[in-house]
């Protein structure tokens, strides 16, 4: 069939842009590369990740024990206080069983499914938690309120970075 | 303005060319922390409203408008995000306040320039997908083409251009927020590398790290946080078409520097500029965009702001003081914050703080923006310390 026959006026298109799908569109790929500093807050935190700790910072103006670590309280408006070492345990205040990747494709049936959860930190004020993933857990037995460790990566390839800890689960 | 705003706090973090070690939030809470205490230690709780200005592209966060409010004090405020230039934001932040519910907001605009690596390929995502971006030609020859028709239209000389680089690095020496102040002249800007002719590296300015933060508040609350209320006589702000190789006036003329400057006279009840404003503050993004703003900005008619130059009109002891802060040449060019490092020269000057450079009997002052290639955006504001 002769793809012309459709077309009234304007250009035709060939077999080869029809299967290519370059037809009405254009495409660019954009790349853009960011280098942000930590500063001082985010750069301890990570330093300390990397030794296998978890920092948190207090505030005087209203007795918070903030993580992750900032340099001021949002809410007083003031300079944060003294740093302090929290727990690497600590409490799991919502989660989700994720069936889709990062890149959108499905989770295939068999394959582990992807569980991101709030885990509140033991020593940090209540409320205050860090964004995670579990592992070693079904997704049938995850609960809210459920009590969880940090699985750490051993030290000669933790980076500097949250994914330090590799994921938290129940103990 | 049927209702009158006045700028009651400034502060601002210390400029850099690199800032490693403060994140841009940590920068911006010293900035905001100084404005708020700048006007009399107001609380964030009791600011009514915030705006900030920021592209994403430059932050590599989508959505940037999410993280505004922790270092501002705004968290569960109202929060207004401007893409666009610090000026622009000033517009919506003036705006805010004129509607006569909100009596105090904040508005702020920062840089992070050194942390975006491929700056150039943010500008040229900028530039149409279809008739620019296919050319993969670095995106300052736009800078190139403006400046070779402006010369042309105009008979202004490189020379005169290269002056500007070398007065507004000059003043910047003045200025101990500048990063870029240097005792040069025009052979050393003539001589200076060719980018894209006819501009060359010194005619074009330099990234700077740095955040600014200003405090406005309605008529009625003015003075209970400052003694020395700087006054917004007039704002305005204009965009030609997007498609560079037809714009209204083509590529020598700014259009929209015009259009937002006679709006921003009008409202300020201004009808010879020269006269009724006493020094300005506008973008020098590029040495020849002075020149051609000052022209757009009626300050002097076209082709006659070379020869102005030339006799010191615009210097710091001229007639009509331009960029005494040292501008973008001899400051640093702070992307979406480049307007309220204008606004904030104009403000220190007319409220007598501007140290060294501080300019003898100025009360009404002019500051104007331009968005940078490839826009044809600009904003323009008349403020002053008279009611
Ligand atoms: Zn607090």
């Amino acid at each position: 069939m002769d793809h012309k026959e459709f077309i009234r006026g304007g250009t035709a298109l060939s077999e080869d842009e029809i299967k290519s799908g370059k037809i009405f569109v254009e495409e660019d790929a954009l790349d853009c590369r960011y280098a942000w500093d930590t500063g001082v807050a985010i750069g301890r935190y990570l330093a300390e990740l990397k030794k296998g700790k978890i920092i948190a910072k207090k505030t005087n103006c209203c007795d918070r024990i903030m993580i992750p670590p900032r340099m001021f309280c949002e809410l007083c408006y003031r300079p944060s206080g003294a740093w302090t070492y929290v727990q690497d345990t600590g409490v799991v205040n919502t989660f989700s069983i994720s069936n889709i990747y990062y890149d959108a494709s499905r989770v295939p049936s068999g394959e582990p499914n992807p569980m991101p959860a709030v885990i509140e930190i033991d020593g940090a004020s209540k409320g205050m938690g860090i964004m995670h993933l579990l592992g070693e857990v079904k997704p049938e037995d995850v609960k809210i309120g459920m009590k969880v460790k940090a699985v750490w990566k051993p030290e000669s390839e933790r980076t500097g970075s949250i994914t330090d800890i590799e994921y938290f689960k129940p103990y | 303005m049927s209702k009158k705003v006045a700028i009651v706090g400034l502060g601002y973090s210390s400029f850099r060319t690199t800032s490693q070690d403060v994140s841009y939030r940590e920068m911006i809470f010293e900035a905001a922390t100084k404005c708020y205490e700048d006007a009399g230690g107001v609380h964030p709780q009791d600011i009514d409203a915030f705006v900030a200005c920021s592209e994403d592209f430059m932050e590599g966060i989508s959505i940037a408008d999410e993280y505004v409010p922790d270092q501002l004090g705004a968290v569960l405020k109202p929060v207004q995000s401007i893409t666009g230039d610090g000026l622009q934001g000033l517009a919506s932040a003036a705006m805010h306040v004129l509607t006569g519910e909100l009596d105090l907001v904040t508005l702020s605009a920062f840089s992070k320039a050194s942390n975006v690596l491929h700056y150039a390929n943010v500008v040229s995502y900028a530039c149409d997908p279809t008739y620019v971006r296919p050319l993969k030609e670095n995106p300052y020859f736009i800078a190139g083409l403006e400046m070779n028709r402006y010369l042309y239209e105009t008979g202004t000389t490189e020379e005169q251009c290269a002056m500007v680089t070398a007065k507004n690095k000059g003043n910047a020496l003045f200025n101990p927020t500048a990063a870029y102040g240097a005792k040069i002249d025009v052979k050393d800007v003539l001589q200076s590398d060719p980018l894209f002719s006819p501009l060359k590296y010194l005619d074009k300015s330099q990234d700077l790290d740095g955040a600014i933060v200003f405090l406005l508040a309605s008529e009625e609350k003015a003075y209970q946080y400052t003694d020395k209320p700087i006054w917004i006589k007039g704002l305005g702000w204009a965009t030609d078409t997007p498609n560079l190789d037809n714009r209204l006036d083509g590529m020598g003329d700014a259009v929209y520097a015009r259009l937002a400057a006679q709006k921003a006279y009008e409202m300020a009840g201004i009808t010879y500029p020269r006269k009724e404003i006493h020094f300005a503050e506008l973008d020098d993004t590029f040495s020849f965009k002075e020149l051609q703003h000052l022209e757009a900005l009626n300050i002097c008619s076209r082709g006659e702001a070379g020869k102005l130059l030339e006799q010191g009109v615009f210097s710091k002891n001229g007639d009509f003081p331009v960029n005494v802060s040292g501008g973008s040449l001899g400051v640093g060019y702070l992307h979406e914050a480049n307007g309220l490092q204008r606004l904030m020269e104009v403000v220190l000057q007319l409220r007598g703080e501007a140290g060294k450079r501080q300019l003898d009997d100025v009360e009404t002052g002019l500051a104007f923006a331009w968005r940078g290639i490839p826009t044809a955006t600009g904003a323009a504001a008349v403020l002053s310390s008279r009611y």
